[in-house]
Formats: C-alpha cells, structure tokens, sequence
C-alpha cells in the first residue's frame, strides 16, 4: 500500500535559515495552485513550530484513521486543499514539544507513509530550518516513493544567505533537484507614502541564485496585509487580489506548475 | 517486603534519584561566571543579532565585565558573520580551541570549524559531540557573562545544555506575531521544564519607521511579545524597533551597539542589557 502512489508531484520546501517563511509560502503556494485548480496536500513535519494549521484557520480538528492511515483534514468542503500537521495530534498546541532525534524521526516516518492523501496533484511538504535529523528522515522517507525536488526560501540579507546555501549544498549531496529559489521579505513599500526600503536587503536570493546555478523562481515582497492575513488565517489570494504580493506569489506557482510538469 | 512506615515523599525522592541516573551531571564552563542563553521557540526572530548586541550591549552598561558569545546553532551559525570573524580557531597548548575575537568579544562557533558552503547535516550523537566540544574544550579564560546563542526550537540542542551546565537565565526572544509568539511560549515552558529561570522576553521587530516620512507601520504586528509576557507572568525586558541601520550594520558584521552607539537601536539594546543585568540579581538571590 502506498500512500503517495495516486500524488502526482511532491516537493519540499526548505531553508536553511528559519524565519524566512517556508511555511508562509508553502501556504501561499498551495493557495495559488488551488485556485489554479489543483489539488493540494500539505504535509507539516515542523515538530517544534507547526503554524500551518494556524495560517489556514482549520483550528484544532480530531483526527482520524482509516484503513489505509490517518486521514487528513481538509479546509473545504470541496477537498482541494488538504493537511497534515504535527500540530493536530498534540494534545495542547501550546505545549512544548521536547523530544530527542529518534522520537522525532519515527513519528516522521510515520507521517510520510502513513497519511491516505488519496489523489493530488501536488503535495508540499513544509519543514523545519536547518539539516537536522527530521529533514534527512523525511528524505529517507520520501525517497522509498517519489520527490520531484525542493524549494528553497530566503531572505535577502547575508546572514539568511549564508544559511540556505548550506542548504543548495545539502541538496546536491544528497541528489535532492532544486526546484528554485525564492526571495521573501524583498523590499518594504511604505503604505503611507509608497517609498520602498530594503530592510532586509534585496536580490541576495536571486544572486544566491546565480552563484550556485539555481533557477530563481521570484520575489515576494515584505508586506504586512500578507503576514496580517496569515495570522488570522485568512485566504490572502482571496482577500487581496490585486496586490503586488499575490502577482508575485501567483507567478511563482505558474514557474513551478511548468518546470514540475516538464520534467 | 511491604513499604510500610515509607512516605510518599521519600518515594518521591527515591524515583527522583533514579531517574538523575544517566542523565548528564551539570558542571560549570572553567572561567566562566554566569552563563546567559539567548532562545526563542521559533526561527528568524532575531536571536543572534540580539544576542551579539546584548553581550555588546552588557559591556557597553559595565565595561569592567568581561562577555563572552557561544554560537550553540550548530546547523545554521551567524555569529561569525555578524562579528565579522572568521577562521580556524587555534589550539592551546592543551588542546583548548582559543576564541575569535572582535570588538572585545571573545566567540566560538561552529562556523569556525567548517567551510562556508559545507552544510552542517549531522545526526542528533553527532551534533550532541560538537556542543559538548563547544561547551568544555573552549579556553574562554574568566569571563563574567556568556551569551549563548540557541538554535531555534526545542530540542537536543536546547535540553544538552540545560542539562550539562548551569544556567543563570534565560532570554527569549520574539517578534510581536501570534505565530513567533505560540514558538516563544513553548520556549518558555521548555525552560521551566528543565528549571532554567526565564530573565524575561525581548520584543524584536516591534515596529518599522519610513526613514521617509516617519510612519510607523506594525509590519510583523504590535504588542504581542508585551501580552504575552503578562500572560506567562515573565519580565518584559523591552522593545527592539525593526531599522534599516541594524540588518545593514549586520550584513557587514558591525553590531549596531559598536557601530552607532548613540543611535536609538542601539539605546534599545542597552536598556535591554541593563535589564538582563537587573534580572539576574533578582533570580539569584
């Protein structure tokens, strides 16, 4: 029985630094992609910091288990977004999770194999920052079905930088294709009188891009409408369509969508 | 045998001592006064750009101590980049790594032992290795405070070092958002676990002024850190506005505290230092 037979592509979304927004931009992508028509999964193996259940308002839902494993919770009724979180089988989300390598990687085992995601066309798997024993559990994990490869997340100072090409280091190592880069938190345009300021500098991804011959898939801006709606776990592509972020964050879904289905 | 005439409580001591067995023995860092570390539960908040300027900042407030920082971010370490040091750390004569220094500072990190580029993929024994080398075969000399940086989390990394050697407290950072502000609470339970005092929370990023025309946007939210330090009834230790000036300053490896000393960032890491200082005399005595 395998669980990710009927998922037609995976992809992880990585950093090497944490606080860039992996699970920001996971969330925003699976957004995109649905209202592109896909359908979605996301798979939360942030044992320490799980905040997409949070980011898509789907509270503190029980869970349950079929035949084929644990089944995953769905934001709508239409089943086009689908989730798995750690966040869902502690007993109080707010309790600390302290647990050592090997608990931590058995329970991503089961994470990975066990979950009916039935079909999809994409399922994003959100993990912690750095490459500790979760990310290369997940990778030994994944690779006994399929990965198509992995997203990588920045911001554009150097300190992130310098993290996340760890990270492009660690993919090629370990076979992982770099699906591309992306930049967030690139540039802040005051909403009062427009002047835009780079307080966590600009173009460090896109160089980070050119230096370690990765595709750049895109900026997204520092925007606060974004980080308010993720925080009260509204649909921002919904809310705010006509903003530069959600061009930003659509084009990237459509780089992706293209180089996933050409391969 | 029945346990008759046995209280619960010496039970209670009874299992207590059992289950020390195999746990590591706490034994101080040679030198070293008290030890400072700097947390959050969740990533990017600004830990090791605070924890540089709050060891700058511990000096600046009393220039007779001696600070030490302790990069314990073994998989992601910035302290070289923002204390502008780099290198192979030498040996002393009995093996000790000698500490790079800068600005005053002696500091340790294990992005002195590894290439830029390399990732650092190691497997929980193996990263347990690197902090027990970090933590016992550095020559740090006699040092008042040292400042060390989390990883974020709460994991090996953080349970190794609340369980090999005391600490005097903990400070956890955060920006103000719900969701730095979940990690943050978990951090703090974490530390109360392990009784490790909490010296208090720094609100990181709390608000962004247009250098053009002085509006204050909440980018990340407001108050949050503030709130939630009333909740978990911990000291509130202040405010670091988000400033072009302190990122810019960092990318070169500038600590803002050194570099502007008079500016108002810097200021903000001062009272904060001050604060961390006033904090451990409380929870010592």
């Amino acid at each position: 029985n395998d669980n990710l037979a009927q998922v037609q592509h995976v992809v992880l979304v990585l950093s090497g630094k944490g606080g860039v927004g992996k699970s920001t931009i996971t969330t925003e992508l699976a957004l995109a992609l649905r209202h592109a028509g896909k359908k979605v999964g996301i798979l939360d193996i942030d044992l320490c910091g799980p905040s997409i259940p949070r980011m898509l308002s789907v509270g503190r839902p029980d869970v349950h288990q079929c035949d084929l494993g644990w089944v995953p919770v769905y934001t709508d009724a239409e089943k086009s977004l689908a989730l798995m979180s750690i966040g869902f089988l502690l007993d109080d989300p707010d309790d600390a999770v302290v647990w050592r390598g090997p608990k931590k990687t058995a329970l991503i085992g089961q994470f990975v194999s066990d979950v009916a995601w039935g079909e999809l066309d994409v399922l994003l798997v959100d993990t912690p920052p750095g490459t500790s024993d979760e990310h290369l559990a997940v990778l030994e994990n994944l690779k006994k079905h399929k990965v198509d490869g992995a997203i990588l997340v920045t911001t554009p100072q150097a300190v992130s930088t310098g993290d996340v090409r760890r990270e492009i280091t660690f993919c090629k190592k370990t076979g992982l294709r770099i699906l591309g880069i992306v930049e967030n938190m690139s540039g802040f345009a005051c909403p009062h009188c427009s002047e835009c300021t780079n307080i966590f500098s600009k173009g460090g991804g896109e160089d980070l891009a050119k230096l370690t011959g990765s595709v750049f898939l895109g900026s997204v801006p520092l925007d606060p409408l974004l980080s308010a709606s993720i925080e009260e776990g509204k649909d921002f592509i919904q809310s705010f369509p006509h903003s530069p972020t959600f061009s930003a964050i659509t084009s990237i879904s459509h780089t992706l969508l293209n180089s996933l289905q050409a391969a | 045998i029945p346990l008759m005439g046995v209280t619960h409580k010496a039970l209670q001591e009874r299992q207590r001592q059992q289950m020390a067995r195999g746990l590591p023995k706490q034994k101080p860092i040679t030198g070293v006064k008290q030890v400072i570390v700097v947390a959050s539960g969740k990533g990017g908040v600004g830990k090791s750009t605070t924890a540089v300027n709050l060891a700058l900042g511990l000096t600046a407030v009393n220039p007779s101590k001696s600070v030490g920082v302790l990069d314990a971010d073994v998989h992601g370490p910035s302290i070289p980049k923002l204390m502008n040091l780099k290198g192979n750390p030498e040996l002393t004569d009995n093996n000790l790594m000698i500490p790079l220094t800068n600005y005053g500072i002696p500091c340790m990190s294990m992005g002195f032992l590894v290439d830029d580029a390399a990732p650092i993929v190691w497997r929980g024994l193996m990263v347990m290795s690197a902090i027990e080398k970090l933590l016992r075969q550095v020559n740090w000399g006699s040092l008042d405070y040292l400042v060390v940086d989390m990883p974020p989390g709460t994991g090996d990394v953080q349970l190794s070092i609340s369980q090999n050697i005391p600490v005097a407290g903990a400070v956890i950072v955060s920006t103000p958002q719900d969701i730095a502000l979940l990690d943050a609470r978990r951090g703090a339970e974490m530390f109360k676990k392990v009784n490790v005092p909490v010296l208090g929370l720094v609100q990181n990023m709390s608000v962004f002024q247009c250098p053009n025309c002085h509006h204050q946007t909440h980018i990340f939210g407001s108050d949050g850190a503030r709130r939630l330090a009333e909740t978990l009834g911990v000291h509130f230790l202040g405010d670091i506005p988000l400033h072009l000036n302190i990122r810019e300053m960092s990318d070169r490896g500038q600590p803002v505290v050194v570099s502007s000393p008079d500016s108002p960032e810097a200021e903000a890491y001062k009272k904060v230092a001050a604060a961390v200082v006033r904090r451990l005399e409380e929870v010592s005595t």
